[in-house]
């Protein structure tokens, strides 16, 4: 690993002016694209130095999205795990059930800024599709989702929640017909509509300045739950916990605390297991490779052609991860462990059973991790797991799953 | 070593008439055709072959090159093997210029100082990288460089007066103007804003400017040709691949030369054929 290198003062200082991590990130578009990105990374440079752009995003975000999510304290999962406390954001009670609404109204926020008049997304599992039609309702701007067939398929309610927010749900039937070839489709409708369109990025991916504006949008999380949890225990916390796909939930949580004494796990999924070809984790079992307009982790083979990824759950089934993960996975900052759809089914049923709680199947990988890991550690060590979604989205997959016949 | 790419365009500036490039997908429909699908291109009168590198995910390339994309992965293709069918092309013919485009991380995969290496070992040109844009080329250009190979620049109809000299600055071989805001195959661009386009790119840069994305027939490919230095047509020629190996069709070469044939009549008359003012274009 990088044993030589130089680290910077602060961990929270990048990216660099070329919006690379380390070695990850940049910004790997084709010519047509690359304006648009400087202008939107000129645009964003303006608005942080606007506090009426601030106030604004901290309005809605109290108004609208229903912030701050509250810190729960799992009193009968820490009880049944027998250690460590386990504490869950509750980012799931956020206005459209998951954390993607944080970062779709700033995008939205700079798209308006930018007198942009469309806007098109991606969406895997639909969450993030959900919450860009939902600023586009609100914005009265037309929306224009991308969406694997695949996913289509699996993710029934989403695709009719954005239908009646008014965005035209576009079914993609390339590739593995989800979440990277949705990403494909959009960049070509974007590079097609350059003078009208705002692409909100549903992920802590892509060309810079994305990985970067979705980090600040998103870390939110992170500076609430560090006022909460010093609230609620007198400190922080001891580990944090959150699933990975392209890993902004995760990286919102972790990035308010990158340089204090915290350990961090982000946990990606590993599908059918690591040592089959059917999962979903990049730093596991991937390699450094530039798609999406940004270099970093990707499952591909020796040819450089990209892999199809596998999970239970479409928001992770995603072949790459955020740059600023790839980076702080090769300077052993933030651990990378893996949760099988097994392991996030139990979870996601666990959590019903003892919480009250449906939680999505993408943060049931985090709590496999922390089903996991909360035995292992004493009983005054604090876990905060990132409960980033919520599961009714995802009632069909698991009941087909457990052979439930809805 | 020659350079292929100035002597092909220094030949056709002599004869006063554009260049004709021509795009295929390497090992499309297979690579066991791929020999006489670029014989067939070279036949029909093409300057310049740009080989296109098959890649699971090309996002800058509409639905005809992404078939192309499919067919040829299906059939096996790795870069080694085009890198292999180059160096077999070149022994048949040792003045086309070849150009690979595609994507980077089949060249990153394959290791960027092996790739320079190996490529102009074959016999190949220069490169267009599509997702390499001027901020991040650095990290392969100067490989290429050291093996003699151009990297070639694109410019578009978003790149501005502020942007282009920087574009061109580091283009070498020619300057590709991506003549729509879009991806390939789709639309077509207006020719006297894509003729003011060439005239802003030729001031700023000596490289000769070609122009590709949206020409379909030999009667766009003669309209951009009285302007350009060089006519780009790709996925017209991807398309009639794809529709000929559906059809299992046994001349699928000579149906390429055949439409190759009639672009490179339409280019090389296309300066003698300029309509004086009185005349309505058809």
């Amino acid at each position: 690993m990088a044993t030589a290198a130089v680290q910077p003062a602060s961990l929270r200082s990048g990216p660099d002016a070329r919006g690379h991590f380390g070695a990850f990130g940049g910004r790997y578009v084709a010519e047509t694209l690359m304006p648009l990105i400087l202008d939107l990374e000129r645009e964003y440079r303006a608005a942080q130095a606007d506090p009426a752009f601030a106030a604004e995003f901290d309005h809605l975000l109290k108004d609208y999205v229903g912030r701050p999510s509250p810190l729960y304290f799992a009193e009968r999962l820490t009880r049944d795990l027998g250690g460590a406390k386990v504490y869950f954001k509750r980012d799931e009670l956020n206005h459209t059930g998951a954390h993607k609404i944080n970062n779709c109204v700033g995008q939205m926020l700079l798209a308006q800024r930018m007198g942009k008049t469309r806007i098109i997304a991606e969406t895997g599992a639909g969450q993030h599709g959900v919450a860009t039609a939902t600023v586009a309702a609100r914005a009265g701007l037309p929306c224009t989702i991308y969406m694997g067939a695949r996913d289509i398929a699996r993710q029934a309610p989403n695709v009719f929640r954005m239908k009646l927010l008014g965005a035209e749900v576009r079914a993609v039937e390339s590739g593995s017909k989800t979440l990277k070839d949705a990403m494909n489709e959009a960049l070509r409708d974007w590079v097609t509509n350059v003078h009208d369109t705002f692409y909100i990025i549903g992920t802590a991916a892509g060309p810079h300045p994305y990985p970067e504006l979705v980090r600040d949008f998103q870390s939110v999380i992170g500076r609430e739950a560090r006022e909460q949890i010093v609230a609620a225990e007198g400190r922080l916390p001891d580990v944090l916990v959150a699933a990975i796909g392209g890993g902004s939930n995760a990286i919102g949580l972790f990035h308010p605390f990158l340089d204090d004494d915290v350990r961090m796990i982000g946990v990606e999924a590993a599908g059918h297991g690591l040592d089959t070809a059917a999962h979903a984790a990049s730093l596991a079992g991937g390699r450094p490779g530039v798609l999406h307009g940004n270099k970093t982790f990707l499952l591909q083979d020796d040819d450089g052609q990209i892999a199809e990824a596998h999970s239970i759950s479409a928001g992770l089934d995603y072949p790459g991860i955020g740059p600023e993960h790839a980076w702080l996975h090769s300077i052993g900052r933030v651990e990378y462990q893996s949760a099988t759809d097994a392991e996030a089914l139990a979870s996601f049923q666990k959590l019903c059973a003892l919480e009250g709680i449906i939680p999505a199947l993408e943060p049931a990988h985090a709590i496999a991790a922390v089903e996991r890991l909360a035995p292992t550690l004493p009983a005054d060590r604090v876990i905060v797991a990132n409960l980033c979604g919520r599961g009714d989205k995802d009632i069909f997959t698991v009941a087909e799953a457990l052979g439930f016949g809805l | 070593m020659t350079d292929r790419l100035a002597a092909r365009f220094a030949l056709c500036a002599r004869e006063d008439r554009a260049a004709l490039v021509t795009f295929v997908t390497a090992g499309d429909p297979d690579l066991d055709r791929m020999p006489a699908v670029l014989a067939a291109l070279v036949a029909g009168g093409a300057d310049v072959i740009e080989l296109g590198m098959p890649f699971t995910d090309p996002m800058a390339d509409g639905p005809a090159i992404q078939a192309g994309n499919i067919r040829s992965l299906s059939s096996g293709t790795t870069l080694a093997a085009v890198l292999a069918a180059v160096a077999a092309f070149r022994a048949t013919d040792a003045a086309t210029p070849l150009i690979l485009m595609g994507y980077f991380n089949p060249i990153l995969a394959y290791g960027v100082e092996r790739f320079a290496a190996d490529a102009a070992a074959s016999g190949l040109d220069g490169t267009i990288v599509v997702d390499l844009p001027p901020e991040e080329d650095g990290e392969l250009t100067p490989h290429l460089a050291a093996h003699g190979l151009h990297a070639v620049r694109l410019a578009t109809p978003t790149t501005d007066a502020a942007r282009l000299p920087a574009v061109v600055g580091g283009a070498s071989g020619f300057v590709y103007y991506v003549a729509v805001a879009g991806i390939t195959g789709a639309g077509s661009g207006d020719t006297a804003d894509i003729a003011a386009a060439v005239a802003r790119i030729k001031a700023a840069t000596p490289l000769p400017v070609a122009v590709g994305f949206g020409i379909r027939t030999p009667a766009q490919a003669a309209e951009i040709a009285v302007h350009a230095d060089a006519v780009v047509v790709g996925s017209a020629i991807v398309s009639l691949i794809g529709a000929a190996a559906a059809a299992r069709a046994n001349d699928l070469p000579e149906q390429v030369e055949a439409f190759v044939r009639g672009l490179a009549v339409a280019v090389r008359r296309a300066r003698q054929a300029v309509p004086a003012p009185t005349e309505v274009a058809a």
